[in-house]
This record gives C-alpha cells, sequence and structure tokens, in this order.
C-alpha cells in the first residue's frame, strides 16, 4: 500500500507541478532530470565556517524567516500607538507563540518601565492597602500556565464579509504562552479580605501604569480563580510591548483585561464601568441595544495553513492542513475540518490533547490532486460547545456586533494551490 | 474555581489552622512572630485546573454554595500571609486610586462649563477630535450619531453611545489629552467635559457640571445595555452534537477578500521567493528596511547641518518626538496628518508646507525655521505663534528641546 500510494503521489505531484509554472522547477530537481549540484558540490557552508558563538548575544530568527513578523492593517486606526498589530499564525506551528511576534495592542504605547521603578498598590476593600515591589512579587510562591490571550476584536473586521486576505490578518490577534507568575487571590489575600466580606458581589478594578492605564473591572469569582500576576513568559521577562516588567493574565477571557504594566487592583463593592468596559468591548446587537460584560472568548478554530498568505506550493499528492482552536471555556475536545464548505466534515487529529484556554494545534494529513476546497475548520469545547457559523452568529447579532466574531472561518483553495479568503452560503 | 476554592476551604484549612499568621516575617511584623517555624507543606498547594467552565461556575456561585466556601477560605487565608509589601500610604492611594464610579464617587471638587470649555477643548482636544467633536480623520468622533445604533453602520459617541457620564470624566482625567495624560486641571475636566456633553445637546452652555449637579445628567444611552446573555440566546443552541455527512445540499461563494483588496502587501522572506526556486531569499521585510532607512538618515546629517549631529542625542529626540507622532510625520513617505510633515522644517520657511492648511498666523509668519525660532516655537507654541492650531502645551525642558531638534534633523528626509 505505501508503495502504491508513493507512486500515486509522485505522478500526481509532477502533474500538478507542471500546472504550477514556478513550481516546475523544484518539480524537475525533485525528479532528479540531473545530479541535483546542492548535493553533488561542496557546498561553502560545507566548506567554510559559520558564526561565532558571540555573533548574536540574542538570537533572531535567521534572515530567511524575516517575513514571519507582525504586521499592522494601517487603514483600522488612527495612529500606530494606539493600535494594533497580528501575530503571523499562518506562518507557525506548534502552539506557543514567540513573545517576538506576538501581537500587540497598546492604547498609549509601550512604554518602558523599569523594575526598579515597578510598584503594584492592593488598595479599596481590603484589611491594609499595601504596596508591592518587583523584588517582592518574585517571593511568593508562583505558577505556570500556558493560556491563550485573544483580542475581542480578533476577526471583528468580518463581520460584514470577507474583507482581510489572510489568516494573520483575520485571526492573528492571539497569542499563546506560558506564564509564570503570583495568582492574583495570593496578593488579596495578602492584603486580607475580611474587609470585603461576601464576595459575590465584589469586583477587582485592575488598571495600568501606562497614560491609557486601559482599566477593567473583573468580578470578584474571577479574580480569586486563576488569574494571574505574571511576569515571566515563555521562560524569559514579558517584553515591553506585552507589558515589562508585569501583566494581568486573564485566562480565557478578553485580552483588553489582560492590564499590561499592571500598577493597581482596588477591591470595590461594583464596577467602575470604565472607558474599556462601555464605550469599547462591548457588543451591539441588530435591535441597538449592546451586551456588555461578554468576557469570556468562546471556542473558535481557524486553518492556519494552507491559507492565503500559506498557498500550496508543492505539487499533487499528501498536503497536510493545520490549524489552531481554542475556547475561553475549557480544552478543546474535537476539531472537524470541511473541504466542501461544510457539506461534509472529518475529523482531524489533535497534535495533544487540549489544555485548558490554551492552544490546540491540529492536522489533517491528506492528499490534494488540484481540485478546489472551500476549507474549514469547526472547533468543538468540553462544555459541548461547537463553533458556529457566520449566519448563525448574524443571526443571533446582526452585524454591528465587532467584537467576539468565532465564526468559522473559509479558504477557498484553488486548483493553482492558491486560497482566498471568502464567505460561503 | 470552586476546585481552588474548595482546596483554600479544605486542604489547606488544617495546615493553615496550626500555623496561624506563621507567614508574618520578614518586613513586616504586623502579629506575634510563631512559634513554629515556616515549613514547605504549608505553602498554598498550586492551583489545580478548574474542572468547570466560568459560566458554569457563575451559575453555581448565583445558588451560593461557592460564596459560601470563599468566605470560609478568606477566614481561612488570614493565615497564608507572607509579610511581604508594606502598607500604602494615604498619599499614595491618593495619587493612584482616581477611578469615578457611575454616581460619582470619587470626583473631586471643581467644576466647569461648556462654554469655558469650548477654549479648553479647542487648545487640548480639538487637534484630533475636532472643534465641534466630531473627529478628524480616523481619530473617535465624539458627538452625534443620535438614534444610529440599529443602522447599518452605527456611529457609536459619548452623546449616542457611553452609558455612564462617569466614564467621560474619568476617561479624559486619567488618559487625556493623548500625549500629555494627567496634565489638566480638575476644572479643566469638569469644563471639557461639560463641552463634550454640550456637543450632543445634552446639556446647556451655562450648565455648571460638578460632583453636586452629576445626577442631573441624563446619557441617552443609558439603558442600551444588557448583561451577557450568551447562556441563553447561543450556548444553549449551539451544544450539540454537530452534523457531519449531507450538512447543506450546496454551498456558493457569496463574497470575495480579494474584491474589497484592502489587506496589506506582502513582501519578502523566502517563502515567497520560493515560488522561483532558483532564486534564494535576499528581499528585506518592510520592517527591517524602514529601520535600516532610519539609521542610514541618522548616519548622515543633513546637508544643511553645520556639525555633525550627536547620536545619542538623537535617539534621546526621537523619544521626545513621541509627543508629536500623534500629529505630524517625518522620514521617507512623511505625509501631511493633522499637522504638516516635518522633512526638512529646519530650513524651511516657516508656514510653507504645500497642501497644509496652517492657521492664518503661521501662514503669514514669515521667516525661517532654524534652531533658535524652533526652541522658542517648542518652548510655548501658542506664545510664539498666537492662534496656532498646534494643540500642543510645549516642551518645558531644554534639553528635550535640544534633542527633538537634533531628531528632526537626523531623520529628515
Amino acid at each position: 500500500m505505501t508503495k502504491e500510494n508513493t507512486g500515486t503521489s509522485r505522478r500526481q505531484f509532477l502533474t500538478g507541478a507542471a500546472a504550477m509554472g514556478a513550481g516546475a522547477v523544484v518539480a524537475s530537481a525533485a525528479k532528479a532530470a540531473g545530479p541535483d549540484p546542492l548535493i553533488t558540490e561542496v557546498q561553502e557552508w560545507a566548506s567554510g565556517l559559520g558564526d561565532g558563538v558571540d555573533a548574536t548575544p540574542y538570537g533572531l530568527p535567521i534572515q530567511f524567516e524575516d517575513d514571519v513578523i507582525r504586521r499592522n492593517v494601517e487603514w483600522l486606526t488612527a495612529d500606530t500607538i494606539s493600535s494594533i498589530n497580528f501575530t503571523p499564525i499562518h506562518a507557525l506551528d506548534g502552539t506557543i507563540t514567540p513573545q517576538g511576534c506576538a501581537f500587540e495592542r497598546h492604547h498609549s504605547g509601550a512604554i518602558e518601565l523599569k523594575k526598579g521603578d515597578y510598584r503594584l498598590m492592593i488598595n479599596g476593600l481590603v484589611d491594609k492597602p499595601l504596596v508591592f515591589t518587583y523584588a517582592d512579587l518574585e517571593r511568593f510562591p508562583r505558577e505556570q500556565h500556558v493560556y491563550f490571550c485573544e483580542c475581542a476584536a480578533n476577526t471583528g473586521m468580518e463581520w460584514a464579509g470577507a474583507q482581510l486576505n489572510g489568516a494573520q490578518f483575520t485571526h492573528g490577534m492571539i497569542h499563546n504562552m506560558e506564564y509564570t507568575g503570583v495568582p492574583l487571590r495570593t496578593l488579596l489575600a495578602e492584603a486580607g479580605l475580611d474587609a470585603a466580606g461576601d464576595f459575590a458581589d465584589k469586583w477587582v478594578y485592575v488598571e495600568g501604569a501606562d497614560a491609557s492605564s486601559n482599566g477593567r473591572s473583573i468580578p470578584m469569582e474571577k479574580a480569586m480563580d486563576d488569574v494571574l500576576v505574571a511576569f515571566k513568559a515563555n521562560g524569559e521577562a514579558l517584553r515591553k510591548e506585552h507589558g515589562y516588567p508585569v501583566r494581568l493574565v486573564v485566562p480565557g477571557w478578553e485580552g483588553n483585561m489582560w492590564v499590561k504594566w499592571l500598577r493597581r487592583v482596588e477591591v470595590m463593592d461594583g464596577p467602575v464601568e470604565s472607558r474599556e468596559e462601555t464605550s469599547k468591548y462591548t457588543d451591539t446587537l441588530a435591535d441597538g441595544t449592546s451586551r456588555k460584560w461578554t468576557w469570556v472568548m468562546d471556542a473558535k478554530s481557524v486553518v492556519t495553513s494552507p491559507s492565503p498568505q500559506a498557498p500550496i506550493r508543492h505539487g499533487h499528492g499528501p498536503v497536510v492542513i493545520t490549524g489552531m482552536a481554542w475556547s475561553g471555556h475549557g480544552k478543546i475536545t474535537r476539531v472537524d475540518v470541511s473541504k466542501d464548505g461544510g457539506m461534509t466534515w472529518e475529523t482531524a487529529r489533535l497534535a495533544k490533547e487540549g489544555e485548558d484556554k490554551a492552544l490546540t494545534r491540529f492536522y489533517l494529513d491528506t492528499t490534494w490532486n488540484g481540485e478546489e476546497w472551500l476549507l474549514q475548520s469547526r472547533a468543538m469545547d468540553e462544555t459541548g460547545y461547537v463553533q458556529p457559523t457566520k449566519a448563525q452568529l448574524r443571526e443571533v447579532r446582526g452585524l454591528n456586533s465587532i467584537y467576539h466574531n468565532n465564526c468559522i472561518q473559509t479558504w477557498h483553495v484553488k486548483p493553482n494551490g492558491e486560497a482566498e479568503n471568502v464567505e460561503v452560503s | 474555581m470552586s476546585k481552588s476554592l474548595n482546596l483554600y476551604a479544605g486542604t489547606a484549612i488544617g495546615i493553615v489552622v496550626l500555623l496561624t499568621a506563621a507567614y508574618n516575617f520578614a518586613d513586616r511584623n504586623v502579629a506575634d512572630f510563631p512559634e513554629n517555624a515556616r515549613t514547605v507543606e504549608a505553602l498554598p498547594a498550586p492551583i489545580p485546573e478548574p474542572e468547570q467552565p466560568v459560566q458554569q461556575a457563575a451559575a453555581e456561585t448565583a445558588k451560593g454554595g461557592l460564596v459560601a466556601a470563599a468566605n470560609a477560605a478568606d477566614e481561612a487565608g488570614d493565615g497564608l500571609r507572607f509579610g511581604l509589601g508594606r502598607e500604602a500610604l494615604p498619599e499614595e492611594i491618593a495619587a493612584w486610586d482616581v477611578d469615578v464610579r457611575p454616581d460619582g464617587t470619587g470626583l473631586p471638587a471643581g467644576s466647569g462649563n461648556a462654554y469655558d470649555g469650548e477654549s479648553i477643548f479647542e487648545d487640548n482636544c480639538a487637534a484630533c477630535h475636532g472643534s465641534f467633536a466630531e473627529g478628524v480623520d480616523n481619530w473617535p468622533k465624539l458627538a452625534g450619531g443620535m438614534d444610529t445604533l440599529d443602522h447599518e453602520d452605527p456611529l457609536k459617541t459619548v452623546g449616542s453611545y457611553w452609558p455612564y457620564l462617569s466614564t467621560v470624566w474619568d476617561y479624559v482625567h486619567r488618559s487625556m489629552p493623548f500625549g500629555a495624560a494627567q496634565t489638566l486641571s480638575d476644572d479643566d475636566v469638569y469644563a471639557i467635559t461639560a463641552y463634550i456633553l454640550y456637543s450632543n445637546d445634552i446639556i446647556d452652555d451655562e450648565f455648571e457640571l460638578s460632583a453636586e449637579t452629576w445626577d442631573q445628567v441624563e446619557m441617552p444611552n443609558a439603558g442600551g445595555f444588557i448583561v451577557d446573555d450568551r447562556e441563553a440566546t447561543e450556548y444553549s443552541q449551539w451544544r450539540t452534537e454537530p452534523c457531519m455527512e449531507n450538512c447543506k445540499e450546496s454551498v456558493q461563494i457569496t463574497m470575495r477578500a480579494t474584491v474589497l483588496d484592502v489587506t496589506p502587501d506582502e513582501e519578502g522572506g523566502e517563502d515567497h521567493a520560493s515560488m522561483d526556486a532558483a532564486a534564494p531569499a535576499e528581499a528585506a521585510a518592510p520592517a527591517e528596511a524602514e529601520v535600516t532607512e532610519a539609521a542610514a538618515a541618522a548616519d548622515a546629517p543633513a546637508e544643511t547641518a553645520v556639525a555633525a549631529i550627536d547620536p545619542a542625542l538623537v535617539d534621546a529626540g526621537e523619544k521626545v518626538f513621541r509627543k508629536c507622532k500623534a500629529c505630524h510625520q517625518i522620514g521617507a513617505g512623511a505625509k501631511n496628518r493633522t499637522g504638516p510633515h516635518l522633512n526638512g522644517v529646519l530650513g524651511r520657511a516657516i508656514g510653507t508646507v504645500d497642501g497644509f492648511n496652517y492657521s492664518g498666523t503661521m501662514a503669514g509668519m514669515g521667516g525661517v525655521w532654524d534652531e533658535e525660532s524652533m526652541a522658542a516655537f517648542l518652548a510655548d507654541p501658542r506664545g510664539y505663534v498666537s492662534g496656532t492650531k498646534m494643540a500642543f502645551a510645549g516642551l518645558k525642558k531644554d534639553d528635550e528641546i535640544a534633542a527633538v531638534t537634533a531628531y528632526l534633523q537626523a531623520a529628515s528626509e
């Protein structure tokens, strides 16, 4: 069987390559019309010497990967200081997002705040208001967790129709990192919560040290659950653009609540109703009323390859369809993939068992013979929630919701291997 | 949530009771130092993975079970102190705790009205938000849009959308003006807030806004919000076994992103060049190209510069220039925005950039921008050019002026 498959693949591969023009160069090399000089001739790198150990004290990706970068959509915002860019998810695999290409969202720019100048205040309905230095935080018992952080506006430009042609732009307001930090509840307990009384109607207001302060109100229940005051991501210090030296991690909830440069946590008996939780990050429905406190990011997935920025560039035959799935309600349990715009589905392979409120990578190892695909993925989480279609979302919410668009995405894969963002019936 | 709280209330309690206040050590002796040594087992256990989704946990809380658990944990939690940090001083809390609640709690003394607010708004806000709060370019529109929320393209402004007056006051007070946050007096914040309300026909121009008159203001969309109802309207219908076969009879493409053509261009990278297998990828990504250009510009002093520009000064100036970036562009491809582009501004005749609509004073001023005139202008924009449209308070420090001037020279294309 293996042998037969290989034969078929080879033939299909050549057919496809010929049709693709430039791709034929690759194909003829693969056919070995003549000896490959990359093999038969001694290459410069196999004879000379490479860089010494100190050439790059802090390493960056090799020059050939210089297109794998965050990108911005200029027309979206008035200025880059209060704006967003996008993670190049089309070019990544696995689940951990490298900090250097993880999307940025600033409201008053990425500030530079030294650890020595860092202060965190806990005040409000606590027994004793406290101030911590950065060094203090490192003396509390720490935890590590991997969580996704998704902007509530991710895919927001797609509400009214297919708009941006690339997974980076439609779904790139997300990253997934391993955080080290202290549970917020540990710090609250340090200040003492007798003064807070019954937690049921209590909130914490969290704000940052930058000019925007980006204050958000979080119910006490969540604050005492899994919220983390984080100072490391993927093993190293947070990057400036992600809130160095300390940011809040609010697992499963919209990224705007993950306050960067965290400077104050106030225990309160009600929400502040700040700018970021009233005029923004509220979801307007068709009748003009708006939902507020829509914190949880529902289950969602997207095929990252093939996709508009990651077309199929090999010939016919084996192809790996891959993508990522996540849910703010818990673990991803299953991802289905459709090649025909949702008429039929097959269940993809999860690279690892889903983790709580973290990205899950999925693969569908399949073959492509140049046929057109309307490629979709559909995530399911441990609550049994199934990622909806855009039509289902619109039926409930209308077209002006902006935030929390977790619809099924469609890529139109064409006979030449290119892919386009489309909307289907 | 339940799991972690149960853990406090259950496993941890036993240990904690034995070691009450065992953690009041180190910097903060707030209780009797215990005789028992602190033991490793007494450290709080790591949080287990929550077993329930948040929504479900919220439902349980409503039932009261978890609340009791949480309160129990709180009591037990008294023993879980580490003695870290120090008590916050009243002055420190006053400096940072400036949030204002919907009912006006947190408002400072002071007042302001729209009549006075108009000129304050013009000076501090209009460059981005427009003289009538109508918005400039892509900057937020603060007025208008009444009754558009159920339209195809709603206009969400303070008047048409914001449910609470406190949000306006709080945001102006803590985060505006853009690039000079927390420089306004409390009276000015009241006056600007009043002007924004006036621009939305919510109050008249004589209404004196203060903590005392706070309750008299009615926000038009105060009743326009509901609490997240996805549990009832969405989850209930989407937590089902999904269809796998014959899910629809046919599928048509109804819209294509490439028709709109609003996606940024891709450049560079091996991936791109690999379509042409013979050529290795050399193309630089846009971000890198920009850096290279800026570096080149910094290396080569502008022709008009007499002496070489100090690179450290240029770096410092680049940081200062962040205050200007919201309105001014400089370098390759710089265009007029809210303010004129600044390429070659030193040596340029004042008020002469093509296509920029200057104030009458600036246009008729004559003269040339040199280090002296630039320094005088930056130190006190409205004092130097009375009537300038530039809504910027000025740079207070001479070294900032020197640095940004060096940057203007170095970064000019």
